[in-house]
């Protein structure tokens, strides 16, 4: 899901406030402290995390090699831990059937069976390794605009929250509304009629 | 600005408004979007068109797919008062071809496919690879931006109900 596949999916972003000069070292520390870790944490389902667009797999962002010309490249990165559900089942069935086996009981409660299925979806999460997804962004400060290419929703809300979190700056979608409101340079009585319309479709 | 969940659904018909425009656009005068484009060749609608009708509180979806379909169905449904909500496009500016789909609710861009940009063969290929395909990415920004913004203020004027709903009517109906 890179800027250099074939095709490519954008949403599209305005960046909302400023950042510390100089910007690619503040940027540099934000990508720093939010890199993705390299050592999984077998504990969790999800991890999230900054790399780099050259090396998605071992992020590296020194000498500020996420700067290309006047903008910067990185990427966010999802690993996450898919279990089949065919396998949760055949595991909690053959625990069942031993812990049926073990406790001489025919019939296990409600509590156990949650128990048995909690403790095979554990045990299966430490075996499987977590699948790496990459998403690349372009960020040009300067017109305070972001592409992120992804259009999943799931990835586009992981971004905005680990944005905020790196940088102290918000991220804006930019859809119908937001795209007009900022990037179409609406006079006072525009704005206004916008407004309203907006109002008058809903109450419709 | 408005809470952004509450924008989002309450401003998608916008979106499926300025993609309808668009279409209407395209098929009845392209040096219109000359202006956004000073080497501007041509615009098609692509292999994918899909149109929402959402009034009477349900919702029909029209769905057209395949190179050269007809599209006197979506014509059909916006004459019945359907919005176009996805529209592949077709965008040759220069020498250059581009082909890209627009959705309406979002304005995201999908299925973007640039011109062929050179071969990354050493390291130092990277940079000038990357920055030429932000360069094509960015001519296909600018004019969906540009095409916007001209939309919006249209549709925030006053020919939109005197003119511009009554030739979007006219045209859907002449089938």
């Amino acid at each position: 899901m890179g800027l250099l596949s074939s095709r490519n999916s954008i949403t599209r972003y305005k960046v909302s406030g400023q950042l510390d000069e100089p910007v690619h070292e503040t940027v540099y520390q934000g990508l720093k402290k939010h890199t993705i870790p390299k050592i999984e944490d077998d504990g969790l389902e999800s991890i999230v995390g900054w790399t780099s667009i050259e090396t998605p797999y071992a992020p590296n962002f020194e000498g500020y090699s996420f700067v290309f010309g006047s903008y910067m490249l990185f990427a966010l990165r999802i690993d996450k831990k898919s279990i089949p559900p065919k396998l949760i089942q055949k595991y909690y069935t053959l625990n069942v059937a031993k812990y049926l086996a073990d406790t001489g009981r025919q019939y296990l409660s409600g509590n156990e069976k949650k128990a048995i299925k909690e403790d095979v979806i554990n045990a299966l999460s430490r075996r499987i390794p977590a699948v790496p997804n990459v998403y690349d962004l372009i960020w040009d400060y300067h017109s305070a605009s972001l592409w992120f290419f992804t259009n999943l929703k799931a990835m586009n809300e992981a971004l905005e929250t680990l944005f905020v979190k790196s940088f102290n700056l918000q991220l804006i979608r930019l859809f119908p509304y937001t795209a007009a409101v900022l990037t179409s340079e609406l006079s006072d009585s525009e704005h206004d009629l916008l407004r309203n319309l907006g109002k008058n479709r809903s109450e419709e | 600005m408005l809470d952004i969940a509450i924008a989002y659904n309450r401003y998608k018909f916008l979106g499926n408004e300025f993609l309808t425009w668009l279409w209407f656009i395209i098929e009845t005068g392209t040096e219109n979007l000359r202006r956004e484009d000073a080497d501007f060749v041509s615009m098609a609608v692509g292999n994918r068109m899909v149109l929402e009708n959402t009034r009477n509180n349900t919702k029909e979806t029209v769905t057209i797919k395949g190179d050269n379909a007809g599209l006197e169905e979506g014509r059909l449904a916006v004459k019945k008062g359907a919005l176009v909500a996805e529209l592949h496009l077709s965008y040759k500016t220069g020498a250059q071809h581009f082909e890209f789909s627009l959705k309406g609710e979002s304005l995201n861009i999908s299925s973007l496919k640039l011109p062929e940009t050179g071969p990354i063969e050493t390291a130092e290929d990277l940079e000038g690879v990357v920055l030429e395909k932000i360069y094509l990415i960015e001519k296909v920004v600018v004019l969906v931006n540009g095409l916007f913004s001209r939309f919006v203020h249209l549709r925030l004027s006053d020919t939109w109900d005197s003119q511009t709903k009554a030739h979007i009517h006219k045209w859907a109906g002449a089938i």
